[in-house]
């Protein structure tokens, strides 16, 4: 029976590690995710889990010592935000070359400066190229179920990288919300134990991890690393079976709200999806026909998956909750326009800003959204490309 | 999944290389020839050794083996030419030439 609860995502993060118990937490703290090692700590305290918790002294350590912990052959993760990540960036790609199936939990806050301690995405899309999976949540709800799968995609053979669970800070870590949990017993059969083929603490069987690799090897292990990000789609859809099986919750790479019929699509990523849904409710009785695309998984990128989604409608909002400095838009306008061209889905396309550190994004900036789109397509509005939604002019 | 890595080399396709390129396998520096970078060579007079066994643990590669203890050989197919045995024998014992030798 599932459990119905009201939690904030921090709590609801922080519960589901309860419940898959892992064998070792580095972790440093920093707003808005300095909760989620808070309560495991106190789990801990209390005898609920034996997870080894190591506080160290910043998260250049946390990540490092998860790397560690990781190829002895222990289960594995930390919890941070903005500088907290940055400060790993050298060690995320060690975790993911190393194929280590170690897990993050990242509540996503702004990057200084001007320093700000708010929601947008720009710590998580900094590590876009790191080689973790990247997973974001629209809701409380989401980063739990999403934690659970973490593990069992992460520790697939055909996978073996780290996996990255984000979630949007303040707005999702620490609002509260209704939530419905799974039994204890559910998760730890879904989960199961770790048990890796091969790792360092394991008397007779030595191993070199990390060693260096020259010229003639290291372009190789690349390519590897690229295939297994690739290959894990398959086990993202795979686990998220699983899950419904246990849950009665369905996860895609992406979710398609009302997107059938939809002339005009807003492309979202996060909490704000649940906003613009909101928005697609309203003009939907109103006899307009939009819908939202929620990306889910942003790494591996669903490229292909999301132009054939996209390629029924007249136009596409790809909203971004980062600023990329690169003169050309965000990183899911790149990227998603990128994917419409490769795949020949010559629909319009318009790139938006929106929620920088923190910035209110609400149901009528989604609506004038797809105001703008439709004037485009129907009256020739000339529509300024990569644009900021709510910027004071 | 340990790892044979005498079947791996420079041909070896990607899909073929470990995960990682991580060795699942013991001692394998032990086929890695690093002998073969050394531009200067020590000589080992054996008359002037006095069997002290100074340059056996300074050796940063484990290439002066030990036998009851007796210093042996030189390992050339390991050893870099570094030259720290040849600075620490108080006897002369150790000479460095240049080149492989």
């Amino acid at each position: 029976m599932a459990i119905k609860e009201r939690m904030s995502g921090n709590e609801a993060v922080a519960f589901a590690i309860r419940q898959v118990n892992p064998d070792v937490m580095p972790a440093f703290p920093i707003t808005p995710s300095t909760e989620i090692p808070q309560m495991v700590s106190t789990y801990i305290a209390n005898g609920e889990i034996d997870t080894e918790f190591i506080p160290v002294e910043s998260e250049h350590s946390s990540m490092s010592a998860v790397i560690g912990a990781e190829a002895a052959g222990a289960r594995s993760l930390t919890a941070t935000s903005s500088a907290g990540l940055a400060l790993m960036w050298e060690e995320l790609l060690l975790a993911a070359s190393n194929r280590l199936p170690c897990a993050l939990t990242l509540v996503n806050r702004t990057l200084s400066g001007p320093i700000n301690i708010n929601c947008d995405h720009s710590d998580g899309m900094g590590a876009r190229d790191t080689g973790w999976i990247q997973i974001y949540a629209e809701n409380n709800q989401e980063a739990y179920d999403n934690f659970i799968q973490a593990y069992p995609i992460a520790e697939d053979p055909r996978v073996h990288l780290p996996i990255m669970i984000c979630q949007d800070g303040f707005i999702t870590s620490h609002a509260v919300e209704n939530i419905e949990l799974l039994e204890d017993e559910i998760v730890k059969d879904f989960v199961g134990e770790y048990q890796p083929e091969e790792f360092l603490l394991n008397p007779g069987k030595p191993v070199s991890v990390g060693p260096y690799s020259v010229s003639n090897y290291a372009m190789e292990a690349k390519k590897n690393q690229e295939d297994a990000l690739e290959r894990s789609s398959e086990v993202i859809l795979e686990v998220a079976k699983k899950f419904a099986a246990v849950s009665g919750r369905e996860y895609g790479l992406f979710e398609e709200y009302r997107t059938e019929d939809a002339d005009y699509i807003i492309l979202i990523m996060g909490s704000a999806a649940g906003t613009a849904k909101e928005a697609v409710d309203e003009l939907r009785e109103q006899g307009k026909k939009v819908g939202v695309l929620k990306l889910r998984v942003f790494r591996p990128f669903p490229a292909k998956e999301i132009a054939q989604a996209l390629k029924g409608c007249k136009a596409v909002a790809v909203l971004d909750r980062c600023e990329s400095y690169n003169g050309n838009g965000g990183p899911l306008g790149s990227e998603v326009t990128a994917a419409l061209f490769r795949e020949k889905v010559m629909i319009e396309a318009v790139n938006y800003i929106y929620g920088l550190a923190g910035r209110d994004f609400t149901v009528s900036d989604a609506t004038g959204v797809f105001q703008e789109l439709e004037d485009m397509v129907e009256q020739g509005k000339e529509v300024e490309q990569y644009q900021y939604i709510r910027l004071r002019k | 999944m340990r790892t044979d890595i005498t079947k791996i080399d420079e041909k070896t396709p990607h899909q073929e290389l470990t995960e990682g390129l991580m060795v699942f396998a013991g001692g394998t520096s032990k086929l890695f020839n690093t002998g073969e970078w050394r531009t200067n060579t020590p000589i080992y007079y054996k008359d002037k050794c006095k069997q002290c066994l100074l340059c056996t643990p300074v050796c940063p590669d484990g290439c002066i083996p030990v036998k009851n203890s007796q210093r042996q050989e030189f390992d050339m197919d390991h050893c870099k030419g570094c030259g720290i045995c040849a600075a620490v024998c108080p006897f002369g014992a150790i000479e460095m030439k240049e080149g492989q030798q």
